[in-house]
C-alpha cells in the first residue's frame, strides 16, 4: 500500500460534546478494563464509570451515537499512558479529537493509531459544542491542510504541531517503517553511548 | 587589534560549531543530542532509547503486532521486564485466582521467553514495581533514555536520565526499532531554596509544585528540580518528586546526578564497577546541566515555606496545606468554577472547613511514588506505639520485594503489624485497582500514591486524599486527616 493511502486530511462528520477539563484517561477508560491482552472490546467501556454515576453523559444520548468527532476542553487525556484510552475512543467510533488542550502522551498515543488530536481556542470549542447541543446531527468538516473546521458555515481555526501535523498528511502517523528505513544509524548511535559500550 | 584578526573571530564566532562549542547546554538537550539517531522527514526526532522496561499492562499488543510483523526485539539487552500491576498482594500463588491477570502474566512469560527478554518474575527476589526496581537493580543510570508503557516512567528522571511513559503502539516501535519518534521538549528549571521543615517531605514539595503550576502547566515541558532543598534529597526523595511530574503535565523530570547519586547506584546488580566505575563517574557528571546553562523557564519556591499537604479535589494540583481550608469555588478563575464544583461535590467537601479533621476508611501506604525503604522509615517512626484507629482499614505495600526484605529485617514489618497495620506482598496494590486491593463504594482513603483521579483506587465513588507516607500513618492512627509535625 502507498504512504499515499494513510493520508489523513479532510475527516467530516456528526460531534459529540464532552464538557470538563483534565479528564483524565482513568476516566476514559477505567483500569480494570485494562485487564485483557488485546484491544478488543473497549469500545463498549469508554466512560464506563462516568455513564454509570452520571444521568445525563453524551456516550449514553442516543443523539451522539453516530458522532465520529469528539469535542473536548482543557487538558483531555491527562494521567497515565495507557494507549487504551485512544483505542477506546477509537474504537467506539471517535476519528478525530477537537479540543482546548491534550496530555501530551495521549496526544501522541492517538497519533499511532491515526486518531489526530487539534487544538480549537475557547471561544470556539464553545460555539462548536453549543451548535452541536442545539443540532446533533450538524455536520463537521475537518481540513488537517488548510488547519480548520467547519460548522454552520463559520470555519474555525484548528492548531496541530507542524511534525504531527506533516506526518497525518504524509501518511506517517504510524512512524514504525520509518523508524527501520536507517537502521544502521541507530546501531551507530548505541556504538559511541558510553553506557552500551561498558563505558 | 589587526582588522584580520577581527574577521576570524567574526567568522568563527558565526560557525555553528563554535556556537555549540560556546553553547552552555542542559542535561536534557545533552542527552538528546547524544541519543538522536536523525530527524525524521516529518521534523520529529528518532531518538535512541538506551533501557526500555516493560511490565505486563501495556505490552502484549505490541508483541502480537511484532509477531504479526515477523519482526524480532532489535536489542533485548537493552530491554528488560517485571509484572507488577495486577500482582496479588495477598497470595501470589499460581495460577492467580483472577483467571485475567493470570492470562496477562502467562502472555508476559512468554514474550520474554520467546523475544529472549530478561524478566524478574515472583520466583525471583527482584520482582517489583518497576519504578522501584529499575533503580534498585542498578539498570537506571545518569545520561541514560528510557522509556516505559507508564507514565511514572519520569520517576527515574531522578537519577539524570530523561524518562518518559509511551503508549502501546510505541512499546511496539522501541521494541521493533529500540528508538521512537518524538517532539523535543523545553525545559523548565524549578528551584527548591531553602531546608525543608521537619514533618515536610518530597511529596509535599511536589504537590506544591503542582498547584502552583498546574496540572497541564508542564506540557511541553521536561521538569528539572535544584536548589539546596533537592540538593540535600535522598534518592528515594527525588524519585517521588520526578515520578509526579507527569501530574503537573511534564512527561519528563530529572535532577542533575550528584555524589548522592553515585552512591545510591555503587554496588547495585547491574551498576559499573571498579576501573569502569571511576569511568562512568567521569561520564556521569559531564552530562549534568551546565551552570550558565540558559532554560525556558525558571521557578523558585521556599523550600522553608512548604508544610505537609493533602488534595481535596480529583487532581493531584488540587491541594492546600494541612493548616489551610478546602477551598470555595468563588477563589477560582471563572472557567476554573465548574470543575472545582465537580470535585467538590464528587468529594463530598464543603469550601472553606479545615482539611483536617477529614474522616478517613482506609489508609494505603505504597506505590511507585512512596513505597521505598525510606518512605517506609519514616512512616513507621510516626508509629511510636500507637494503634490504627478502630474504624480504618491499613496496609503496607513495598514497592519491591527486596524493600519488603530489607524493611523485615530492620523490624518494620513487626513496627506495623503491630501497629494494626497489613503488611503485604510487592505490587502497585491500591494505586491503580488492577489487583484485588480496591476501595469500596465511598470509602476515603489516604494515600501515598499518585492519583486522585474518580474511580481510581478501583470503586467509581471511592475517595482519595494524596499525602505524605508520614501523613498517611499519622491519618490511620487518628482516623482522620492530621498534622503530622504534632506527632513528630
Amino acid at each position: 500500500m502507498s504512504k499515499k493511502s494513510f493520508s489523513i486530511d479532510q475527516i467530516k462528520g456528526t460531534a459529540i460534546p464532552l464538557r470538563g477539563d483534565n479528564i483524565d484517561t482513568d476516566r476514559i477508560i477505567p483500569a480494570r478494563f485494562l485487564k485483557a491482552i488485546t484491544f478488543e472490546g473497549l469500545g463498549d467501556h469508554v466512560f464506563e464509570d462516568d455513564r454509570q454515576l452520571m444521568s445525563k453523559h453524551p456516550f449514553s444520548d442516543p443523539r451522539y451515537i453516530q458522532a465520529t468527532v469528539i469535542l473536548v476542553n482543557e487538558n483531555f487525556g491527562s494521567g497515565s499512558s495507557r494507549e487504551h484510552a485512544p483505542q477506546a475512543l477509537k474504537r467506539w467510533g471517535i476519528t478525530a479529537c477537537l479540543g482546548q488542550s491534550f496530555s501530551e502522551i495521549f496526544q501522541g498515543n492517538a497519533l499511532a493509531i491515526g486518531l489526530p488530536c487539534a487544538t480549537v481556542g475557547q471561544d470556539d470549542i464553545e460555539f462548536l459544542m453549543r451548535s452541536v447541543e442545539n443540532i446533533p446531527d450538524i455536520n463537521l468538516l475537518i481540513s488537517i491542510s488548510k488547519l480548520s473546521v467547519k460548522c454552520q458555515g463559520r470555519t474555525v481555526a484548528l492548531s496541530i504541531p507542524d511534525p504531527i501535523r506533516k506526518a497525518l498528511l504524509d501518511g506517517h502517523w504510524d512512524p514504525a517503517s520509518m523508524l527501520l528505513e536507517q537502521f544502521s544509524q541507530v546501531r551507530v548511535v548505541a556504538e559511541r553511548l558510553p553506557y552500551v559500550t561498558d563505558f | 587589534m589587526p582588522k584580520l584578526d577581527i574577521e576570524q573571530n567574526e567568522a568563527a564566532i558565526l560557525s555553528p560549531s563554535y556556537y555549540n562549542l560556546s553553547m552552555s547546554k542542559t542535561l536534557l538537550q545533552k542527552v538528546w543530542d547524544l541519543h538522536t539517531v536523525r530527524q525524521l522527514p516529518t521534523g520529529q526526532t528518532q531518538l535512541f532509547i538506551g533501557l526500555h522496561l516493560i511490565h505486563e499492562v501495556t505490552t502484549p499488543q505490541a508483541f502480537d503486532m511484532l509477531r504479526s510483523r515477523g519482526a524480532n526485539v532489535a536489542f533485548p539487552e537493552l530491554t528488560y521486564a517485571t509484572v507488577d500491576h495486577i500482582v496479588p498482594t495477598l497470595n501470589q500463588r499460581r495460577p492467580f485466582a483472577d483467571e485475567l491477570a493470570e492470562q496477562m502474566m502467562a502472555a508476559l512469560e512468554r514474550n520474554c521467553r520467546d523475544f529472549g527478554i530478561r524478566f524478574s518474575d515472583l520466583t525471583t527476589d527482584r520482582q517489583g514495581i518497576v519504578h522501584v526496581i529499575g533503580p534498585e537493580l542498578g539498570l537506571t543510570q545518569p545520561g541514560m533514555t528510557i522509556a516505559c508503557g507508564d507514565s511514572h516512567t519520569s520517576t527515574h528522571g531522578a537519577f539524570g536520565a530523561i524518562a518518559f511513559g509511551i503508549g502501546t503502539s510505541q512499546v511496539r516501535d522501541v521494541l521493533m526499532s529500540q528508538s521512537l519518534a518524538i517532539d523535543p521538549l523545553k525545559v523548565r528549571k524549578i528551584v527548591i531554596t531553602g531546608q525543608l521543615p521537619l514533618g515536610v517531605y518530597a511529596k509535599d514539595v511536589i504537590l506544591e509544585i503542582i498547584a502552583r503550576l498546574g496540572v497541564k502547566g508542564g506540557v511541553g515541558y521536561a521538569y528539572e528540580y535544584g536548589g539546596e532543598a533537592v540538593e540535600q534529597m535522598s534518592m528515594d526523595q527525588r524519585m517521588t518528586m520526578c515520578n509526579m511530574s507527569i501530574e503537573g503535565g511534564a512527561r519528563v523530570g530529572y535532577v542533575n546526578p550528584d555524589e548522592t547519586t553515585f552512591r545510591y547506584i555503587e554496588g547495585r546488580p547491574f551498576a559499573p564497577s571498579g576501573p569502569t566505575l571511576a569511568r562512568a563517574k567521569q561520564w556521569w557528571t559531564s552530562i549534568a546541566s551546565d551552570a550558565d546553562a540558559v532554560y525556558d523557564d525558571v521557578v523558585e519556591f521556599d523550600g522553608h515555606a512548604i508544610e505537609p499537604r493533602v488534595t481535596w479535589g480529583i487532581n493531584p494540583g488540587q491541594s492546600v496545606g494541612i493548616t489551610e481550608l478546602v477551598p470555595c469555588p468563588e477563589e477560582f478563575a471563572v472557567v476554573e468554577r465548574a470543575s472545582v464544583r465537580e470535585a467538590l461535590e464528587f468529594m463530598g467537601f464543603t469550601g472553606g472547613i479545615p482539611i483536617a479533621g477529614t474522616k478517613i476508611d482506609v489508609a494505603f501506604l505504597g506505590s511507585c511514588t512512596n513505597s521505598r525503604l525510606s518512605d517506609l522509615r519514616e512512616a513507621a517512626a510516626v508509629l511510636d506505639g500507637q494503634k490504627v484507629a478502630s474504624n480504618v482499614t491499613a496496609l503496607v505495600v513495598p514497592g519491591s520485594k527486596s524493600v519488603r526484605l530489607a524493611a523485615e529485617q530492620e523490624g518494620l514489618d513487626q513496627l506495623f503489624q503491630n501497629a494494626g497495620f497489613e503488611w503485604r506482598g510487592a505490587g502497585c496494590s491500591m494505586c491503580l485497582a488492577m489487583n484485588p486491593d480496591q476501595l469500596v463504594g465511598h470509602q476515603v482513603c489516604a494515600s501515598s500514591s499518585n492519583r486522585n483521579f474518580k474511580g481510581r483506587q478501583g470503586s467509581p465513588t471511592g475517595r482519595t486524599l494524596l499525602m505524605s507516607p508520614a501523613m498517611v500513618v499519622a491519618a490511620a492512627i487518628s482516623g482522620e486527616v492530621i498534622d503530622v509535625r504534632k506527632m513528630l
